[in-house]
């Protein structure tokens, strides 16, 4: 079993090997490194493809190591019909993408960093997918927005792209956060750190008071990661990514680490109110704005980006619907998606790729020039239309099947689902057919088919796509009940099969194959339509977020202006308002002022004049006509300070007082010289009296805490270890010393790092002063 | 401040307050002392060398920037706590030997190492700010 457990660890660790050899392999081969690069997730998917066979016996396997075992944190995963299948999508997928890039890059001259990013990234989904450790889980989230960001800005030298990718990270980072404090309230309401664990919790956090905070909260991430309404506007604009990122991320595999977190929550945190209201609701709403906006784009990519945001918003209705169909459904439809959506995006992108343009206005009669491409659109686009025997048929039926019903909420989701499958539908084939069928028109390129790497792709999913269409039978074994059962958290068995049964289903898909039919007839009005209603609404959430990054930009200036006026006048203001605050206000909220203290009796006369003389110290200080010689003067009260040290036994510490006070006379001199400040304070007694009141306000602080300290009574025991001690154990007579650098040596440590670094950090400002003077 | 006295004798001062430093950090162990107040003692002359002949002397006596003493410094108090692995007890446990020398039993220890440390660090980083500041235009 360690033999298992350790190929597991090096398949999530593969990926990210491979990341570093790429650029190299790539520089070696040229655009051929794809073909050994895509051993990589072809490995993985072999080995994750081994743990098939325990998984649809229901079977669970789980494994990992040990990390900080004090606060129970592990590296360790949970393999489960749910996690494995997405582990075999991005995998699977994933050997197909590296390939398609190999293609789609070829002789662009970072072809070896973008195999990298690739790589990285599917090394951070594969993580995701499989952590069964809370910490695992957002640390690789939080790696997939990183890489996607990498990702969706490789093409850096356009400001469209970086816009894209910032935007990318700042929604899907900002929602990671939401995802990081709900499981830290998991982990609080529960105490376990893992979600093998967690899931015989399920009532513990359905009665939890917490538990809509942490409802909100996992849905705050996993709403932006899969782009669900009013977060959908990242997820068109990341298309500004190539083509290969659009096919795997941001269809097949990243947005659908929402939909992946709310179905492993499913079984913990479902079937409550809130959670069969919010979901759907939202779900059934990024569906229906999806796929309207989906209609009035004339660009392949954007078409096919809002038909995903609207198939995210039904795999989120579904998951939410609270009935076992709507799970199966989900289950179905989730993997249905991931195939016929990464083919059609290939295929958009080979027919940018071949023609130089992708707006389906501009392209025509492609059929004759590109026939492999055009089978594998046409495929895929069956499958996603829903009709027989192709998976996204099953899917469809089976999501009829679960939603259809007498009551409102039936009715109302059954119809948001019938629309937005007929748009979807109507682009689906405007996507695979428009280019293809009609006469051929001139593009900026002379359009050919496309080398073998550009094709393997679409053609081998959409063929999976019919394949399993087919036989269906062997893939819910293998694959689909495996699936819900995860998602349920009980056994589930889908028995859909491509042949149609007569039933309210049926219609249903007959009726959203009409509606789909009558869409795509009339395109170009419905695209009119599309575009007159929300050029009527005006306002979109894309705009607010450049609304709210100005505002937070202008927020964050105005702060900075105000805690940072870069004068030194306010800061030691600011600073020493603060201390005598820290000092006064405790002792007089909670009433612990100090006794006022006695006069000693028989004070010896060398002490009541060292006393008096630092009195005269200060007294000199007051009365200096010069700053240099107010400097000096404070020198005297210093040197007083030590002397007492050293009439009461504190040879140590006078000796460093001296030394102390030299010192910070000469340095406070130097200063002084540099910062060009009159050599007389020429300011009138009224501007002078707030500072002496600071002043003052300080030192009566200082010293009422000191009186209040020493008033307190003396706990010697450390004092009474360390006598006994010190030369004993640590072979030193000098207490003081010995503490020093033997039994707290490690701070002493601590404190010479900052010695040095605070060394460092001075000179530098030094010197950026004199560089700004010359 | 810059007188013919001052200047001649500035380096012999220089030179005594920096030897009696070292006594001053060797002695810290069983009598007032240590790493730290060594290190401010030699500052201190420095400083003195610095006022009286100009920073420039000072770099050339000191040889290495001070920053990259205090670096060393820095680097020799690890050392001084790292060398408890090779005898298999925590970090920062002081460690003694007492070779005989010409007669004389001398205890070294890993705590006298690591209290140098602290010397060259508080010597180096305080040096380099104060000849920074000392500087009038160059660095």
């Amino acid at each position: 079993m360690t033999g298992t457990m350790g190929f597991t660890l090096l398949a999530f660790c593969l990926p990210f090997i491979g990341a570093l050899v790429a650029p190299f392999l790539t520089r070696l081969l040229g655009h051929n490194a794809a073909w050994p690069l895509a051993l990589i997730p072809f490995a993985v998917f072999l080995h994750f493809l081994g743990f098939n066979a325990d998984v649809a016996d229901g079977r669970i396997v789980t494994g990992g190591y040990m990390w900080v075992p004090s606060y129970n944190v592990s590296f360790s995963w949970l393999i489960d019909g749910l996690s494995l299948t997405f582990l075999l999508l991005i995998s699977g997928i994933g050997t197909l993408i590296v390939l398609y890039a190999g293609g789609y890059l070829k002789g662009h001259k970072h072809q070896g960093r973008f195999f990298s990013f690739i790589l990285m990234f599917m090394g951070s989904m594969l993580g995701l997918v499989a952590s069964d450790s809370f910490l695992m889980l957002f640390v690789f989230w939080e790696l997939t927005s990183i890489t996607s960001f990498l990702l969706i800005g490789f093409d850096h030298a356009r400001e469209a792209s970086r816009r894209a990718a910032l935007q990318a990270l700042i929604v899907t980072g900002g929602g990671g956060l939401f995802l990081l404090a709900g499981l830290l309230l998991l982990w609080d309401v529960t105490d376990v750190t893992q979600f093998s664990l967690l899931m015989s919790f399920g009532p513990e956090v359905r009665a939890s008071p917490f538990y809509l905070a942490i409802l909100f909260l996992m849905l705050g991430g996993a709403f932006t990661k899969s782009a669900q309404f009013p977060f959908h506007f990242w997820l068109p604009n990341a298309m500004e990514a190539p083509t290969p990122v659009s096919a795997y991320l941001h269809s097949a595999t990243m947005v659908k680490a929402g939909v992946y977190l709310l179905m492993r929550l499913n079984p913990v945190m479902g079937a409550t109110p809130a959670w069969e209201t919010i979901l759907p609701a939202f779900g059934g709403l990024t569906l229906l704005v999806g796929s309207v906006l989906a209609i009035r784009q004339t660009d392949l990519k954007l078409m096919l980006a809002y038909t995903t945001v609207a198939s995210l918003g039904l795999l989120v209705m579904l998951t939410g619907f609270g009935s076992e169909h709507a799970i199966a459904a989900a289950a179905l439809y989730l993997v249905a998606h991931s195939l016929f959506k990464g083919a059609l995006f290939m295929v958009a992108g080979l027919i940018d790729h071949e023609t130089g343009t992708r707006d389906v206005t501009k392209l025509g009669g492609l059929r004759r020039a590109m026939p492999i491409t055009f089978l594998a659109a046409l495929v895929a686009a069956l499958s996603m239309g829903g009709l027989p025997p192709f998976f996204g048929f099953l899917a469809k039926e089976e999501i009829y099947a679960a939603l259809a019903g007498g009551n409102a909420r039936a009715i109302a989701f059954t119809s948001a689902a019938v629309i937005g499958n007929a748009l979807m539908f109507a682009v689906a084939f405007a996507v695979a057919l428009k280019p293809f069928l009609g006469n051929a028109v001139a593009t900026p390129k002379q359009a050919h088919e496309g080398p073998a790497l550009l094709w393997i792709g679409p053609v081998l999913l959409a063929v999976t796509g019919l394949a399993i269409g087919i036989f269906s039978g062997l893939a819910h074994a293998l694959m689909t009940s495996p699936l819900a059962s995860a998602i349920s958290g009980t056994a589930q068995t889908v028995t859909i099969s491509a042949v149609p049964h007569a039933g309210i289903a049926l219609y249903l898909s007959l009726l959203t194959v009409a509606i789909g039919v009558a869409v795509f007839l009339k395109l170009n009005a419905a695209r009119g339509a599309a575009d007159r209603l929300i050029e009527d609404i005006g306002w979109g959430p894309d705009r607010g977020f450049d609304q709210a990054m100005r505002g937070l930009v202008r927020f964050s200036t105005r702060v900075a202006r105000f805690t940072q006026p870069g004068l030194m006048e306010i800061y030691m203001t600011a600073t020493f308002v603060v201390v005598a605050l820290a000092l006064l206000v405790p002792p007089a909220v909670y009433g612990e002022w100090p006794r006022a203290p006695v006069w000693p009796a028989d004070m010896p006369f060398h002490e009541l004049a060292v006393m008096v003389l630092a009195a005269l110290g200060i007294a000199a200080v007051l009365m200096a006509r010069n700053r240099l010689t107010a400097i000096v003067a404070l020198g005297i009260q210093g040197f007083c300070v030590a002397m007492l040290f050293l009439l009461f036994g504190a040879p140590d510490l006078a000796f460093t007082q001296f030394m102390i006070e030299t010192l910070s006379v000469v340095i406070l001199a130097l200063a002084m010289t540099r910062l060009k400040l009159t050599p007389r304070d020429h300011r009138p007694l009224r501007e002078k009296i707030p500072d002496a009141v600071i002043a003052i306000a300080c030192g009566l602080g200082f010293a009422l805490f000191l009186l209040r300290v020493t008033q307190a009574r003396f706990d010697t025991a450390l004092t009474d270890f360390f006598n006994l001690y010190s030369k004993t154990i640590a072979h030193g007579a000098n207490v003081v010393n010995v503490i020093i650098v033997d039994f707290r040596g490690t701070d002493t440590l601590g404190e010479i790092a900052v010695v040095m670094v605070t060394g460092l950090a001075i000179l530098s400002l030094i010197r950026v002063r004199k560089g700004r003077r010359a | 401040m810059n007188t013919l006295i001052f200047r001649t004798v500035a380096p012999f001062l220089t030179a005594l307050m920096v030897l009696f430093s070292l006594f001053v950090l060797l002695r810290g162990h069983n009598e007032p002392g240590g790493g730290f107040i060594g290190g401010l003692i030699a500052v201190s002359a420095l400083a003195i060398f610095g006022i009286a002949n100009g920073i420039l002397a000072v770099r050339r006596a000191l040889w290495f920037h001070p920053m990259a003493i205090s670096a060393f410094g820095l680097f020799i108090a690890c050392l001084a706590g790292l060398m408890s692995i090779f005898f298999a007890v925590p970090f920062m446990t002081g460690l003694w030997i007492t070779p005989v020398i010409l007669g004389v039993e001398i205890p070294l220890s890993s705590v006298m190492l690591f209290d140098t440390g602290v010397y060259l660090v508080v010597v180096g980083s305080i040096t380099s700010i104060a000849l920074a500041l000392e500087a009038g235009d160059d660095a």
